[in-house]
This record gives C-alpha cells, sequence and structure tokens, in this order.
C-alpha cells in the first residue's frame, strides 16, 4: 500500500495580536495602537470594526467614533498563544510546525483516516480553536507554502491534489509571495496582477531579475522544490498565563479564561496520550505575591467537560485577596493515559461515575473531608478504627460488643452516690471488659468498660479507669 | 381514567392495606415493619427521615441490617458529617463492608452540609446516604427527595423528634421512642401506606 500523500493544512490567525490578549470577542471595542507620538490603529476587534474603525486611522480619530479602549501590542504574548496552539494541534498530527508569525501548520494526509476524512478533520480543528478563543483562517494544499499562500490570501481552500493545484493557486494576488517592498513593486511593475501571469514568465528570467529566492518561493508552492518544515517540540510540561484583557475582582469573570486554559490543557494532554491527577492554577494579583490553588484527580483524567466542572466548584469556594490580572496554569505530572474511555469499558460507566462524584466532593470540600474507614487490629478502642483513601480494604474485626457511635474524646462523668450520671443516673448492664495496653507507643489505657443505660433508656458504652483517680468516662453511644 | 388506574397511582392512599408500589425497596431486616411498608422495606430513590429524641436508642440499628444488604453494590454508603464517629469495629460487626463507607465531613455550615447531601443523593454513586439534618425545612427536603429519585439512593435523613411537627415532603417518616429495653417506632408518614400502627422491636443489641 502506498503511503498517504502529505497534506498540509495551514492554520492562520489574522487576529492573533488581539486574540492572545483576550480581546478578540469583547463585547467593548478594542483596538491595539502603535504607540509612539503619532499613534495610529493596528487592528481592532469587532466592535471595533462595527463603528467603522480601521487600521492605519489615528488613535485620536478613532476615539471620536466611539467609546474605545487602546491596548498595547505584547508580542510575547502572541509568541506564548502560538506555542500553546501548536502543542495542542498535536493531538490532530504528530508533525506541527511554526510559520510565523501568526500561523501554524499541521501534516494531516496521514491523520486522516483516523479522524474520519478531509472535511471532519477541518471541522474539528475549527471548531477547537474557536472554542480556545480563535477566529482562525483554514486551508489545506499538497504543499506547505501552498497552503500558506491560500491563507495569505483569505481563502479557505481545500485541495488535495498536486496536479490541480496551479491553477487555483495562479488566480492568488501577489502580495502572498510575501516577498520585500522593493521586489513586490517591481512585480506591479512589470505589469503583472497575479501569480498566474507570474508563472506565465520565463523562469530564468525571473530569477535572474529578482534572485532565486523569489523563483523558489513558487517552486516550493507548487511542489516543484522540496520544501523541509522543522517540527514544532511540545514542551514536557503544560504551563500557561493568561492575560486577562481587565483586572477581575469575582471568580465568575475568570470562568471564561479559566475555560480556555483547560481546553488548551486537555488538548495538550491528548497529543501526548495522556491525562493528569493534579492541577496548579496560579492567580497573579498586581500587587500581592501570587496566590495559587490546586485540583487534586483520583483517577488521570483529560476530559474538559469534567475538569470545568471541578473547577467551577473549587472557584465557587474561592475567595480573592486581590483583583486578579492574569490566570495560570500548570500540570507538571503527566500519567500516560490511552485514547480508551473508561466509560466504554463493562462496568465502568458505574465506576467512572463513582470517581466524578468523589471528585466533586474533594473540589469543594477538600480531600481530607472526603475518606473511607479502616480498621486497625488494636485492643484500644481509639486505636482501633482511622481514617483511609475510600474503597481502601482494611484488616478485620474482633468483632466484639462495641458500640456503633465512638465519640471523638472520651467525656468524664459526674459521679453521684457512687453512679456516674448521664442524662441521669446509668444503670450498668452485664459483666465488664477489661482494656489494657498501648504500653509501646506511649499512650496507655488502663479501663473497664461496661454498658450503661440511663433512665431515659439511652445505653451508653463507658469505662473507668482502673487506676489513679479511678474516673468515670463515656466513650461511645448503642445507637 | 377510571377507578382502578386512579386507585393504582401510587400518590392514592387506601386506608388499612399496604399495595406493592412499584418504587423499589430494600428490605429493613426486621419482618415485622417490613409488613407495615409499602414495598416491604426502605424507598429506595427517596428520602426517610428517621426521628428520635434521645440518642442511644437504636436509630443506627434500625438501619444497620439495610446498610449491610446494600453494601452489596458497588455503591457508597455515604455519612455526612455524623454527630460522632461511625465506630469502625461496630460496623464491621454489622455486616457492612467498610470498603463501600464513605465519610463526608467536616463540612463548613449548614450550606455545605446540605450541599454534599445533595451531590451524595443526586450523583447515583451512593446506595445510601445518612445525613443529619435538624434544620432542614420543606423546601430543602423536597430537593433532597428529587435528588434521590435523581440518584436512586436511599436517603435515610436522621432529626431530632420536634421536626414530627413540620410537614415533610419526605417519602417515609418514622418516630423512634425507648420502650423499656425495646424500641417502639411508630410510622406517621408512608406513600400509599397503612394507618399509624405503631410497633415495638427487638433492634439487635451490643450483645449480638
Amino acid at each position: 500500500m502506498r503511503a498517504p500523500a502529505s497534506l498540509w493544512l495551514c492554520l492562520g490567525l489574522p487576529a492573533l495580536p488581539l486574540e492572545a490578549l483576550g480581546l478578540g470577542e469583547t463585547p467593548g471595542a478594542s483596538v491595539l495602537s502603535t504607540g509612539g507620538h503619532d499613534p495610529r490603529v493596528l487592528m481592532g476587534n469587532r466592535a471595533a470594526c462595527a463603528l467603522g474603525i480601521i487600521p492605519g486611522m489615528r488613535t485620536g480619530a478613532a476615539h471620536a467614533l466611539g467609546s474605545l479602549e487602546v491596548h498595547t501590542r505584547c508580542e510575547s504574548a502572541e509568541r506564548a498563544a502560538l506555542h500553546a496552539l501548536a502543542a495542542w494541534c498535536g493531538q490532530f498530527t504528530s508533525f506541527v510546525s511554526l510559520a510565523f508569525p501568526d500561523g501554524l501548520l499541521l501534516e494531516v494526509g496521514k491523520s486522516l483516516s483516523l479522524f474520519g476524512g478531509i472535511e471532519a478533520i477541518r471541522r474539528s480543528i475549527r471548531t477547537g480553536v474557536a472554542a480556545l478563543g480563535y477566529q482562525p483562517i483554514l486551508a489545506i494544499a499538497p504543499t506547505p507554502l501552498g497552503a500558506i499562500f491560500f491563507v495569505r490570501a483569505c481563502q479557505e481552500s481545500c485541495l488535495t491534489d498536486l496536479r490541480q493545484l496551479r491553477g487555483p493557486l495562479g488566480r492568488l494576488p501577489l502580495e502572498v509571495l510575501g516577498v520585500d517592498e522593493g521586489v513586490a513593486e517591481a512585480l506591479v511593475g512589470l505589469g503583472l496582477r497575479d501569480l498566474g501571469d507570474y508563472l506565465r514568465l520565463p523562469r530564468d528570467g525571473m530569477a535572474r531579475r529578482f534572485g532565486p529566492d523569489v523563483v523558489s518561493r513558487l517552486d516550493r508552492a507548487l511542489g516543484r522544490q522540496p520544501d523541509p518544515r522543522v517540527p514544532f517540540e511540545p514542551p514536557a510540561r503544560f504551563e500557561r498565563v493568561l492575560d486577562l484583557p481587565h483586572e477581575v475582582y469575582d471568580t465568575e469573570a475568570l470562568q471564561f479564561a479559566a475555560r480556555r486554559l483547560l481546553l488548551e490543557l486537555t488538548g495538550f494532554l491528548r497529543a501526548r496520550g495522556a491525562g493528569t491527577r493534579l492541577l496548579v492554577f496560579g492567580l497573579v494579583h498586581r500587587d500581592r505575591r501570587e496566590s495559587t490553588f490546586r485540583l487534586e484527580l483520583v483517577e488521570p483524567s483529560r476530559d474538559p467537560e469534567h475538569l470545568g466542572q471541578l473547577l467551577q466548584i473549587r472557584l465557587e469556594r474561592l475567595n480573592l485577596p486581590e483583583p486578579i490580572r492574569a490566570l495560570k496554569l500548570m500540570v507538571d505530572e503527566l500519567c500516560p493515559q490511552d485514547g480508551i474511555s473508561l466509560a466504554l469499558l463493562p462496568g465502568a460507566k458505574a465506576r467512572a461515575q463513582s470517581i466524578a462524584f468523589l471528585e466533586r466532593l474533594r473540589a469543594r470540600l477538600g480531600a481530607e473531608a472526603v475518606r473511607g474507614l479502616g480498621l486497625v487490629p488494636d485492643h484500644r478502642p481509639e486505636a482501633a478504627w482511622y481514617l483511609c483513601p475510600p474503597g481502601e480494604a482494611s484488616a478485620l474485626s474482633d468483632r466484639r460488643r462495641r458500640p456503633l457511635w465512638l465519640l471523638a474524646e472520651p467525656r468524664v462523668l459526674v459521679v453521684q452516690k457512687g453512679r456516674p450520671l448521664l442524662r441521669g443516673p446509668l444503670e450498668l448492664i452485664g459483666r465488664g471488659e477489661r482494656i489494657e495496653g498501648g504500653w509501646w507507643d506511649g499512650r496507655p489505657i488502663a479501663r473497664d468498660y461496661f454498658i450503661a443505660r440511663n433512665p431515659a433508656g439511652s445505653r451508653y458504652w463507658v469505662f473507668r479507669e482502673i487506676e489513679g483517680d479511678r474516673r468515670w468516662f463515656v466513650h461511645g453511644i448503642f445507637d | 381514567m377510571g377507578l382502578e388506574t386512579v386507585l393504582r397511582d401510587p400518590r392514592v392512599w387506601r386506608f388499612g392495606e399496604v399495595p406493592a408500589t412499584g418504587t423499589e425497596t430494600v428490605p429493613t431486616g426486621f419482618a415485622e415493619l417490613d409488613a407495615l411498608l409499602p414495598g416491604r422495606g426502605w424507598p429506595v430513590g427517596a428520602l426517610t427521615e428517621i426521628l428520635a429524641e434521645c440518642e442511644g436508642i437504636g436509630v443506627l440499628r434500625l438501619v444497620m441490617p439495610a446498610l449491610a444488604r446494600l453494601c452489596r453494590s458497588e455503591r457508597w454508603l455515604a455519612w455526612i458529617a455524623p454527630p460522632h464517629i461511625p465506630y469502625a469495629p461496630a460496623l464491621a460487626a454489622h455486616g457492612v463492608d467498610l470498603t463501600r463507607v464513605l465519610m463526608i465531613g467536616p463540612v463548613e455550615g449548614p450550606a455545605e452540609r446540605f450541599w454534599a447531601v445533595e451531590q451524595s443523593l443526586r450523583a447515583g454513586a451512593c446506595s445510601a446516604v445518612l445525613a443529619w439534618l435538624p434544620h432542614a425545612d420543606w423546601r430543602g427536603l423536597r430537593r433532597l427527595q428529587l435528588a434521590a429519585e435523581a440518584g436512586q439512593s436511599c436517603g435515610l435523613v436522621f432529626r431530632p423528634l420536634a421536626a414530627h411537627r413540620e410537614a415533610s415532603p419526605a417519602a417515609l417518616r418514622l418516630v423512634l421512642e425507648p420502650s423499656g429495653s425495646r424500641t417502639a417506632v411508630r410510622i406517621i408518614k408512608c406513600r400509599s401506606g397503612a394507618g399509624a400502627k405503631p410497633l415495638t422491636l427487638d433492634l439487635p443489641g451490643p450483645d449480638l
């Protein structure tokens, strides 16, 4: 069988500078400005475009068109966003490459059968990327540069056959070449309108006149020349900081950023065939030190719905000491987790339900508030049990007369006319049981235990010290 | 709608007899008590309220046989913020499989407690949920009743005797009182059930 032909999907992010700052879909108008003494609009979000604001306009003029927020471009945020997205894309293909400054290349030819065809994979990527807060342009072509050219022309083409590439490529404008301004002007000076015009000219002459680079670009785009790409190496751990467009005062407003981080994380985990058990969130404040909180899971997961639910429970309980400027998510430990969902295995649906339940409780009440109950072979009543992880098996019981309730601490009883009192004088039933022990760990006891009943009919487990003051205590309730 | 149809509706009470209901139940382990209960046991997927004034008269022993039976499923027996420590050796002696026991707590305040109870009832991951709710109101209990239905869980709510004066949406309400060395059980409400015939039970004592 022939290996599937290479097929390149270029994912272009024309609005990346805005989206990296979380401004892409904000309801208010926002623009990025060039800064300097004559600041101009670099680009505006949808709301800004609706006001009639266009790139190149003076920001002063833009202000006159409506209420507007002006932000400064942050290239490091753009780079971080692109890298995070590249790691996320690893779930669709083993080969992702950065196409700076605002695009990614994915070799999808080998993934088609796995994802159910070209339309399905394109749809999955588009929906996933949109959920992360980006408005992508997707084009598919048999060559990487071909795909990039279509994206630059804002054409969402899907071409799979190298032989049919030349026609559509020829109709693209010259700007997609991405050559220097001087070269571009010279080409226009020759009377060329699109790549087709260029391709009709003699190749050697063009190379002599404009240098080998321009010719090579078209050769690579058409698949006449190899075009090796550098694979993107995803980091070993997940760490991402998301700057919030505005300072956030309540946890509810964090939900959106948190959801985006979780989606990035789960894509990253899927790409690595892994899940995680521990998520550490950091809240970056203006003046205070960063505060953190953790989300611990019983079983590794990479299900965004499940993690989102747990996070929401956790966020509802969180008090913010100060407004938040950025949200951070760190995952250090990845646990191998194959693609089979637990829920598909027989009997596993109930198990998954049970684990999800435990995790919801732990997220809200804390891990130490969700425990199992275990037995310890120790004579001392207070040492004969312990709190263990839920579901853990422990020692066997000696099955002697014991009350169903044990008091956290034995409570001393008042004695009247020689009889201990507990809502009335206690009447001892049956013979006592002497319990001694504990000399080995420094907490020795020596007691005579009795079952006792008060006038109301309540039955208690009481003891009298064998040594010292010979005081009476109640230690349990036979309920 | 014919009369027969109306009478078969589980919401209709028929005095003096205990018709079998469609709801699932778990035997209480006490034949005399089962005989008085619709479905011959504790209702599953519903709330049962157990009211008692004093401790130490057998409230827990009353539910132990059912808990031991419910442990045979894979689901949890959730104890939510109990007033004392459920003593593991005694639970094991009553036949409870400790690996199914889930201790939830401490919880901060009534709202947190209520949340944990509702979650546990609704999750479908607990065969029984034991909760101590001295101050629950009708609306809160109604939510818990619905949660128990959704999660097919046996909700056991322990409350002081004074609560019997308040209306309750629980499917079953019992009052426990000491009666010599035995315990008197009075059914004050049950779905499509019998009248309030009091019953005195010998609960397995400490000498089991």
